[in-house]
């Protein structure tokens, strides 16, 4: 057995290890990320779009600070840096779009070092996690600085934004009934979390990841339809005020939270039926918050909640194996 | 999807017509199953080859464990001469077989070796003295010749069972379980339909499409054989779309027999056991079952072969065909070799290996052993070696699991793979259990698609040899 090339001058190099021996070489934890990062695109562009040096700002400081807080806590637990992997830059950008852009910069940051050190890297890193990081941060945030994330705090009427100086439409509805226009909530140039406005950018966003199947479709289906039908009920035996059901799809961060926030693989069930089941669960919650709680929306605390149930989901969807009964 | 023999008249084109529509009348499967993924086949490498035969080595080495069960025990002593196709072995128990002389020679003393699935046995060598036919001459020899399709009522069920025995023969797609103990007259289990397993679903391979091609009447012959052995009264022969000229094949060959194809769809792991039964049939073999409580008996297009051999000339199994392929070979070859020759003579025959081979596989490369020794010995259940090249195993460095359900999406089996993976990383056999780690086949598809490149079938191997281990108290 000798090597054709005469320049070897050895055998090669033989090594063994176990099968398979092949590995699909176009798939690897860190391309989901980059995916997930191309999908953001049209979110991202359209809040720059809509609220200009509020959004720079707001993404300046949010995938910064979690930048910094990976490296700072992962070096602190005595892990080799997992910077590279991505997934700090994604929390850091969907924190940043789920934040209003008046928040000051100590909330960024403060959010940004409790979602990558207390949402992720106290649990072990990527994939050990239980809840949503960039929702860890957020909710913390939201709690300690209720001023500055309350709706009033999204306004700011001395803005040159026009986006800035309005109210959100959710909270514009809730408090004074107020009903935003169906078309500036499809194109986004409405007060709101700096990603929510634009539910033509989230459909867009979203469409990738379906297509490359980065997210599963369960999720954002099983979210949708159950936004879908309490919506349309509340829609029927709720007062004919002109919210419809498709104010409650559009409005808000409904689509964000279906497609960039509910699909998070490691806080959600691992098989179609349980990822599914999340989805439902997730969109009756939103549905519950913003009908019968005092906040105007709920998505996070839905997201939330339903990561904590994220383990049991797995234990009850335990697929029946093929031939079983 | 498929295409009965009723219609063999057909010309190529037409056939590829048919499997491209969905369902033909007559099977109650619908050419598939759920799950499995699509590895790039790699096939062109070795598929437009001829087989040929391999000059007869100086010497062989025969393992006496070539098979699932138990192993044989040797007939001869050292230093006494064998003939080519006499008896060296016998089975120690019923799921076991005999062994022959797969060239004539001198028996030499045992030794131990350790064979490309890693486990040391006791083997016999052999070195070569004596004639035996080469060249064109074997390939005739075993393959040529009449194969009669008619007339087959006059061979005892039973007496083709013994025969099947006494040749030695194992399911040569891979997993090497004594034919006789499948082809064997049943009370028990009445068996209804004899599926020939033609799908050659691991990438690479071709041995057994070449087979199809160059010698379809054998297989024909052994099928009809086997058929009638079970008690049978229908036989379909299974072949993947990606194999239309086997189709073909198989087709004229089988033509007036009654025998059946069915295309199925190509997809990894097609050729799997219970996955080709539900594509066909649709029935499920229950969880720890086997074909026949479906009613059904599987074997591969080779064994098929074998048996007529077995059957209508009394010849043992000596040789068979193996795919000698990957980037690593410099030429790509299908080559009808003896059991216990080497897999380095193998590669020799075929120009060597390439600069750049960095892996050695006994079989195809979603299931094969990895092996380092080019002594190694082929086996009966080897069809084939996959060299493969260092950019073709460059893993990834595994990373933590994302939960991305991905392995879930592709498991055939539809198991959670990454749960009983990370259970039996903690040896928790409890958790595993509820997970179902007995059903996995450690067919790969989920360590192939894991984006973390988590080694998910070596951690669900290991947790099953703990479950069995914790089974036996």
């Amino acid at each position: 057995m000798q090597a054709t090339d005469s320049k070897q001058p050895a055998v090669p190099v033989i090594h063994v290890a176990p099968s398979p021996h092949l590995v699909q070489t176009a798939s690897s934890t860190r391309w989901m990320m980059v995916d997930v990062l191309i999908a953001l695109t049209p979110v991202v562009a359209m809040s720059l779009f809509v609220f200009r040096g509020y959004a720079l700002f707001q993404l300046a400081v949010c995938t910064g600070g979690c930048l910094l807080a990976e490296l700072l806590f992962v070096r602190m637990r005595g892990r080799p840096a997992t910077v590279k992997d991505c997934s700090a830059l994604v929390t850091g950008i969907i924190l940043a779009m789920s934040l209003p852009g008046t928040a000051p910069w100590y909330v960024g940051v403060i959010a940004a070092c409790v979602a990558i050190g207390v949402g992720k890297v106290i649990f072990g890193g990527l994939g050990m996690n239980l809840f949503n990081p960039a929702m860890v941060g957020r909710a913390f945030v939201m709690i300690s600085f209720a001023g500055a994330l309350a709706a009033s705090g999204f306004e700011d009427l001395r803005s040159v934004v026009d986006a800035v100086s309005q109210a959100t439409p959710m909270n514009a509805y809730k408090m004074n009934g107020v009903v935003t226009d169906l078309g500036n909530l499809f194109w986004g140039t409405t007060n709101g979390s700096l990603g929510e406005t634009s539910a033509l950018a989230c459909f867009l966003g979203g469409l990738y990841l379906l297509v490359r199947r980065t997210v599963s479709w369960e999720i954002p289906t099983g979210l949708l339809l159950a936004v879908a039908a309490i919506g349309g009920l509340a829609d029927l035996v709720g007062p004919a005020d002109g919210w419809t059901v498709l104010h409650h799809l559009l409005g808000g961060s409904v689509l964000f939270g279906a497609f960039f926030i509910a699909t998070d693989p490691v806080t959600s069930p691992l098989t179609p039926k349980g990822k599914f089941i999340f989805g439902l669960g997730a969109g009756l919650l939103i549905m519950v918050l913003r009908l019968f709680s005092g906040y105007p929306e709920g998505v996070m605390f839905a997201v939330l909640f339903m990561n904590a149930l994220t383990p049991l989901i797995n234990r009850w969807t335990i697929p029946t194996p093929f031939g079983g009964n | 999807m498929f295409q009965r023999v009723e219609n063999v008249d057909h010309k190529k084109n037409e056939i590829h017509g048919a499997a491209m529509t969905l369902k033909l009348k007559g099977y109650a499967g619908n050419g598939t199953f759920a799950h499995g993924v699509h590895p790039p086949d790699h096939k062109d490498l070795a598929k437009g080859a001829s087989i040929r035969v391999l000059p007869t080595p100086d010497a062989v080495v025969l393992s006496l464990h070539q098979n699932i069960g138990g192993p044989c025990e040797p007939v001869v002593k050292a230093r006494q001469t064998v003939a080519w196709g006499e008896l060296i072995g016998k089975g120690t128990s019923f799921v076991s077989t005999t062994l022959h002389a797969s060239v004539p020679g001198v028996i030499q003393r045992p030794m131990r070796m350790t064979l490309a699935n890693g486990r040391h046995m006791e083997t016999l060598p052999i070195q070569t003295e004596g004639e035996m036919p080469a060249g064109r001459d074997l390939w005739e020899e075993i393959y040529g010749g009449h194969w009669p399709t008619n007339g087959l009522d006059a061979y005892d069920p039973q007496q083709i069972s013994r025969d099947i025995s006494a040749a030695g023969l194992v399911g040569l797609g891979g997993a090497a379980f004594p034919t006789h103990v499948k082809i064997t007259p049943s009370d028990k289990k009445p068996i209804h339909t004899l599926i020939v397993n033609g799908c050659e679903c691991e990438p690479y391979l071709t041995s057994d499409y070449r087979l199809m091609l160059e010698a379809p009447a054998p297989i024909v012959t052994g099928a009809l054989l086997a058929a009638r052995s079970v008690g049978a009264e229908r036989i379909v022969i299974g072949i993947e779309d990606n194999k239309l000229p086997a189709v073909e094949s198989m087709c004229k060959a089988a033509a007036g027999t009654g025998i059946e194809v069915g295309v199925v769809k190509t997809k990894y792991p097609q050729g799997s056991e219970k996955h080709l039964i539900y594509a066909l049939l649709k029935h499920q073999v229950p969880l720890g079952g086997l074909p026949a409580d479906v009613g059904v008996a599987m074997s591969n297009v080779a064994t098929m072969a074998a048996v007529a051999r077995a059957v209508i000339h009394h010849k043992p199994l000596t040789h068979r065909v193996i795919s000698v392929t990957g980037k690593g070979v410099v030429n790509p070859s299908n080559v009808l070799a003896p059991i216990g020759v080497s897999f380095g003579a193998l590669i020799d025959y075929c120009g060597g290996l390439t600069a750049d081979a960095a892996r050695m596989v006994a079989g195809g490369p979603m299931m094969g052993f990895a092996f380092s020794n080019p002594n190694t010995p082929v086996t009966k259940g080897a069809g084939g070696l996959t060299v493969m090249t260092a950019d073709e195993i460059r893993a990834g460095e595994e990373s933590t699991c994302v939960r991305c359900g991905k392995c879930v999406d592709v498991c055939p089996m539809n198991l959670v793979p990454t749960k009983i993976a990370m259970a039996s990383r903690h040896q928790n056999i409890a958790l595993s259990r509820r997970y179902n780690i007995m059903a996995c086949f450690e067919c790969g598809s989920c360590a192939y698609t894991c984006p973390a490149h988590i080694p998910l079938v070596q951690l669900i191997r290991a947790g099953k040899a703990r479950v069995v281990a914790a089974d036996r108290g």
